[in-house]
């Protein structure tokens, strides 16, 4: 075996692109979802390693060296997050000291920030929207914001540039530009580590598994702005405006994925989906709302040589005809609990497959339990490349002894 | 404009359903029978869902549907209509998890398939779960949780159940995110369900026993 750091870096790479590709690579790649696992591993608390940099680049660090996947996550633009949602007064999350205790990872808190009667206004200007309505729900440090008048009616100096700046001396509106000017000095600091990491981890051999994040536009939509209920009523009450709000969010999901591809020079682009699994709309609501501003988003970003790779949460069995219906061996498709013998049958010629070892058994089981289910994954999607294991979603609070036999069972039994 | 009030709702035709039981109440129609009507045809959006006709926003529109139903008749309704209750749950979010989602939907689905249900929120701590289950007297317990953290909060509440003697008397349901039957095994809850009407069919069974 070489044990040249950029020698393991090409084989790590190419591993996963051949398995991306539908080649046969020389065993089946492993990459996971560590989340604040590695915190705890290291026996710090999720408060720490959100908040000091330095105690996040230790138990990452520690986890990449000794666990050694195919491909690592970059922590910090996903957990290193502590200072800056402070300094934002962030509403979307709760996190430690801030809702929930210092061992807890940090959670979601939904909410519709964007009404009903607001469509309008974000589809006639979507950035106006966000500066002047969403930034002051979602952030209580920009709260000011609403005050500020349109930018688009500030075009020269009879148009605009006599009252338009008037807002900016308004208290509220210095409060809401100081804490952006702190949140550009937070935002530094999470890029310069992000970076640094990046780099160290090359160099002792590891690629990173993305490069970019972005989402289906109607999760952004669901998600961020209707909440789930919102989104969900929308589709009998306003289905025409939804699916121009979605179409709305196609070029600017698009954008987000490209320029941080373009950026860290990293094709895969990390895409987690929200509503459109099994249950959660029916297969007609799927084809009509969700699938096809996902479809034209995965398409575009493999036009510019990127792979998408969804990771599609919950059950999505009834989906995986639809969802075949893409270029070959250029996505990733990770499920979490989606019949895999199904999947593996449907997407074999079209799209490489991973994930799925559940987190009950990773959680509550034991490392035979993990051993049986590995070997299983192994023996029907892993048959002729074209798979990647995976847990079914992200670490957290899995046993150590049980990824560490999903690690070892998948490197000796997934040789190929 | 169909006017079967039932078959409006079940169809989730919402205008026409919130407009026909303005209509039914102006005409001097009881409104104990409108409700029993929008209710009944709860029961036909619960079937088709089982049948997996029907999907989650296809519930939280009926639930809208019922809600509006109910702002219109509730004003003229007789206290003594508003009825008796099939039995007693209990329900929550286990400490340390903040989701509401799931469990909001599966009370509003035994809500109206005409149970009691006290919902004590998210992140509820073990002893108030002991304490509510004192005071409140549930056939059944239902403990939500969907991050992988709830398995171990869920055990906890379970295992307090059972120290204070409580256990015997209920029926402890568990659902969300990654529950299956390997936590329900792990946490010794009665059984799990997958959605909302796995919960009301749980009950359905547990009360009448």
């Amino acid at each position: 075996m070489n044990n040249d750091a950029a020698e393991m870096y090409r084989q790590r790479e190419k591993r996963v692109e051949d398995a991306i590709a539908l080649r046969v690579p020389d065993r089946v790649p492993i990459e996971v979802l560590f989340g604040f696992f590695p915190a705890k591993y290291a026996g710090m608390t999720v408060e720490e390693v959100m908040y000091d940099p330095e105690r996040m680049w230790e138990s990452q660090w520690k986890v990449l060296t000794e666990f050694e996947p195919d491909m690592e996550q970059n922590p910090y633009a996903v957990r290193f997050l502590g200072p800056i949602l402070e300094t934002l007064d962030f509403k979307l999350l709760k996190w430690p000291g801030h809702g929930v205790a210092a061992d807890l990872t940090y959670q979601f808190v939904e909410g519709e920030y964007m009404k009903a009667d607001e469509y309008d206004h974000f589809l006639l200007d979507p950035s106006d929207f966000m500066v002047r309505t969403y930034w002051p729900r979602v952030f209580g440090a920009l709260k000011g914001l609403e005050k500020l008048s349109p930018a688009r009616g500030i075009i020269t100096y009879y148009m605009g540039v006599p009252f338009g700046f008037a807002p900016f001396n308004l208290p509220e509106v210095v409060d809401a530009l100081e804490a952006m000017k702190k949140a550009g000095q937070e935002s530094m600091r999470i890029a310069s580590y992000s970076r640094r990491y990046a780099a160290a981890a090359k160099e002792a051999g590891f690629p990173m598994q993305f490069g970019a994040f972005t989402q289906a536009p109607f999760d952004t939509l669901g998600d961020f702005f209707r909440g789930t209920k919102g989104i969900m009523l929308d589709m009998y009450r306003r289905p025409e405006i939804l699916t121009k709000a979605c179409e709305k969010f196609l070029p600017i999901m698009f954008e987000t994925a490209i320029n941080a591809s373009k950026a860290s020079g990293n094709p895969r682009v990390f895409i987690p989906i929200h509503k459109g699994l099994d249950g959660f709309m029916s297969p007609e609501q799927f084809k009509k709302f969700y699938w096809p501003t996902l479809r034209e988003l995965m398409v575009a970003l493999i036009n510019e040589g990127c792979n998408p790779c969804p990771l599609w949460e919950g059950n999505c069995t009834s989906r995986l005809e639809i969802i075949k219906d893409i270029p070959a061996g250029k996505a990733c498709y990770a499920f979490e609990a989606t019949n895999m013998v199904k999947a593996k049958e449907i997407l074999r010629d079209t799209v490489c497959i991973r994930g799925n070892v559940p987190l009950s058994i990773l959680v509550t089981g034991t490392p035979d339990d993990v051993r049986a289910y590995c070997k299983k994954l192994i023996d029907v999607c892993g048959k002729d490349g074209g798979y990647v294991m995976d847990s079914s979603t992200g670490l957290d609070d899995a046993k150590t002894a049980n990824i560490k036999a999903m690690f070892d069972f998948t490197r000796e039994y997934g040789v190929y | 404009m169909r006017n079967d009030l039932v078959e409006l709702i079940a169809d989730l035709k919402e205008q026409e359903a919130l407009a026909l039981a303005r209509k039914s109440l102006d005409a001097g129609i009881d409104p104990a029978k409108i409700l029993e009507d929008a209710k009944s045809a709860m029961e036909i959006v619960g079937k088709r869902f089982e049948i997996c006709e029907y999907f989650i926003p296809d519930l939280t529109m009926a639930g809208e549907i019922l809600k509006g139903v109910s702002e219109i008749v509730k004003p003229s309704l007789k206290e003594e209509n508003k009825g008796g209750k099939k039995g007693k749950v209990l329900i929550g979010t286990v400490a340390g998890d903040i989701h509401d989602i799931g469990k909001d939907m599966v009370t509003f689905m035994l809500d109206v398939s005409g149970f009691d249900v006290l919902d004590i929120g998210i992140d509820v701590s073990v002893e108030v779960f002991v304490a509510k289950t004192k005071e409140f007297e549930p056939q059944v317990v239902g403990l939500s949780g969907f991050l992988t953290l709830a398995f171990d909060s869920m055990k906890k509440t379970i295992e307090a159940l059972e120290q204070t003697g409580l256990r015997e008397r209920l029926r402890i349901m568990i659902g969300g995110g990654q529950i299956d039957e390997d936590v329900r095994r792990y946490v010794r809850a009665d059984a799990y369900g997958k959605d909302a009407m796995a919960a009301v069919t749980l009950c359905k069974q547990w009360v009448r026993g």
